[in-house]
């Protein structure tokens, strides 16, 4: 057995989370909600500890005797999350005292789910995936359903837990097969199992878990509790669920698809290009009838998912660093969306989400209109802007890997989508106003806000070089251990 | 392909035992009520008695959550215990790592029961 001081050593940054969000509970209940804003902060800390605990020697480490990883893969994904989960607690502070709901256990529970995170990115077998990715939906359940007070809150927080039990029993039960097949849930021992002895039962244990990994990047056609769910939990939380858990999610995937299931490609590609396809499609086609804001940016999200998967289906280095890259710069992009409509505020101060109270927001809250307008070109991928290159990537990717079909659909997708994203432009530069809305009250967000504009602008291309390299290095990181 | 047979002997005597047993259980009280006549029903015999709820009411209204609470912070111990018990027969082969990993366990479990105690969870008014 691997010696525990070593293995612990390993999974330094995951130690940190969880003893700092016990901690932060503890000194949470002791205080009561007055110290919201205390644990925002220090939650923030503990996020930057664990992340230098993600610096160190670059290669790759097995710990717990082959349960754990730490290579550059799971580093890369790691700092993304904890990224958006500091920003997603920082940016909820305003949005829960409005609300009434300032209650103490909001970032510990970020915390506990970016734990959760953090061990989906870094599993190395079957059952660590699933303590990972089980630790970080309970977190996420409690999170949707935050405004225990508000009908529409509870309703996504249950649908979110039924929907999400359900998943995660699908993937159980696949993994259970994949189990009973091979005899193995080691990733490692899996991808030689799986080559030697091919088994008909492997590849739907394969299915199941690829339908419950599904359901958590909200791909279709496992995608339908993301609209409701996007709509109804608290737009702070609907902002962390569109950024961390999606790129956690990936991770998971990539690696099990890559790493686990290496030598069943030609099985779980069809798969993968299947769901590719049919999220561009859905994402893009059904965002064009909403009016509320959140449900748009939950198509979008579905809609990205789709691009992110084609690097996937690429099945290449090329393809897997297209992946990184992509959640690198979408993640910053639909943070900021959220952080637009977590900004928008009525007359009466209640929060404003329908398409309409856009209408003219160039003449009452200009700032706010330049933000909407970079988010909204970058999501849809005009070339000047940041969010055009990781679609060129995925794209690229695609086409290397002589998939046109893919290449072409996603190509057209992305025209329709640049429909409603130009939709939201046109209703807030050319239409007249609608009421008032209120100016930004944290200053903290307003600058959070300016500063993920300013990286989805055309400035943020200087930091291509660096994000580009650190994704090559992290996929080759990923495939040749 | 008899030895086999002999191996599954015992699973075949447990599924007998248990559907003996559960038509017992089922039989009997059925039997009882027609004998004693109390198989004649009227309103408050069929009135709620599960967790004190009407049975048949529209499911959207306001309930006590405290018997659910209470239900739920018991199985988080009692499961704790059913943990224990394996864990206490093999300390010996577990050794240093095995106390440690469970005090670890125990830890975290303490620090769940401190919210929870503070939280009021466990006052019943």
């Amino acid at each position: 057995m691997q010696p525990i001081a070593e293995s612990i050593g390993i999974a330094a940054p995951e130690l940190v989370l969880a003893t700092g969000a016990m901690v932060l509970l503890m000194l949470g209940v002791f205080r009561g909600n007055r110290s919201l804003h205390g644990l925002t902060y220090g939650g923030v800390i503990i996020y930057a500890i664990a992340g230098f605990a993600l610096l160190g020697d670059a290669q790759s480490e097995l710990a717990f005797d082959g349960l754990y990883i730490a290579d550059d893969f799971s580093a890369y994904l790691k700092v993304l999350i904890f990224a958006a989960a500091a920003i997603c607690s920082i940016i909820a502070l305003p949005y829960l005292v409005r609300a009434r709901s300032d209650k103490f256990e909001y970032p510990v529970l970020i915390m506990l789910g970016a734990l959760g995170m953090s061990m989906m990115v870094s599993a190395n077998d079957l059952l660590s995936l699933y303590i990972g990715l089980e630790l970080q939906s309970l977190a996420a359940y409690v999170l949707a359903a935050f405004h225990r007070n508000e009908a529409s809150s509870s309703e996504a927080g249950l649908k979110y837990f039924v929907l999400g039990a359900l998943a995660s029993g699908i993937l159980l039960y696949g993994v259970s097969l994949v189990y009973g097949f091979t005899g193995t849930t080691d990733f490692r021992l899996l991808q030689v199992a799986v080559t030697e002895t091919p088994a008909v039962g492997t590849v739907i244990g394969l299915v199941f878990i690829l339908a419950g990994l599904a359901f958590k990047v909200s791909a279709v056609p496992f995608h339908m509790w993301t609209p409701d769910v996007y709509q109804g939990a608290p737009t702070p939380v609907a902002a962390f669920f569109a950024s961390a858990p999606k790129a956690a999610a990936m991770g998971l995937l990539v690696r099990v698809c890559m790493d686990a299931f290496g030598g069943m490609m030609s099985e779980w590609q069809q798969i993968i290009a299947f769901m590719a396809i049919a999220s561009m499609v859905l994402g893009a086609v059904g965002a064009i009838g909403q009016r509320s804001i959140k449900r748009l940016l939950a198509y979008s999200s579905i809609n990205n998912i789709g691009f992110a998967l084609i690097g996937l289906a690429a099945a290449s280095e090329l393809g897997i660093s297209g992946v990184l890259f992509y959640m690198a710069i979408y993640l910053p992009m639909t943070i900021g969306a959220f952080l637009v409509v977590l900004s928008l505020r009525g007359a009466d101060g209640r929060p404003l989400d329908t398409m309409n109270s856009l209408k003219g927001l160039s003449k009452t809250r200009p700032g706010l209109a330049i933000a909407l307008l970079i988010f909204m070109f970058s999501l849809a991928g005009i070339p000047p802007l940041f969010g055009f290159w990781p679609k060129f990537a995925v794209f690229n990717a695609a086409i290397d890997a002589e998939m046109y079909v893919l290449a072409v659909i996603g190509v057209v997708t992305s025209v329709v989508g640049a429909f409603y994203y130009l939709r939201i432009i046109k209703l807030a530069y050319f239409d007249e106003p609608e009421g008032t809305v209120l100016p930004q009250e944290s200053r903290v967000n307003g600058a959070l806000l300016a500063g993920i504009a300013v990286f989805c602008s055309p400035l943020g291309l200087f930091l291509m070089g660096p994000i580009t390299v650190a994704a090559a290095r992290a996929a080759r990181a990923m495939l040749t251990f | 392909m008899s030895s086999v047979a002999a191996e599954y002997l015992p699973i075949l005597i447990f599924l007998g035992i248990a559907v003996a047993l559960s038509c017992v259980f089922v039989g009997l009280p059925v039997l009882v009520s027609n004998l004693t006549g109390t198989n004649q029903p009227y309103d408050a015999k069929l009135a709620e008695y599960e967790c004190g709820f009407p049975a048949f009411e529209d499911a959207r209204r306001q309930f006590d959550v405290r018997f659910y609470l209470v239900a739920i912070l018991f199985i988080i111990f009692d499961l704790e215990v059913a943990f224990l018990f394996p864990w206490a027969v093999s300390l010996g082969a577990t050794g240093v790592f095995g106390w440690t990993s469970m005090m670890i366990f125990l830890g975290i479990l303490t620090i769940g029961f401190i919210y929870e105690w503070k939280k009021g969870a466990l006052e019943w008014e």
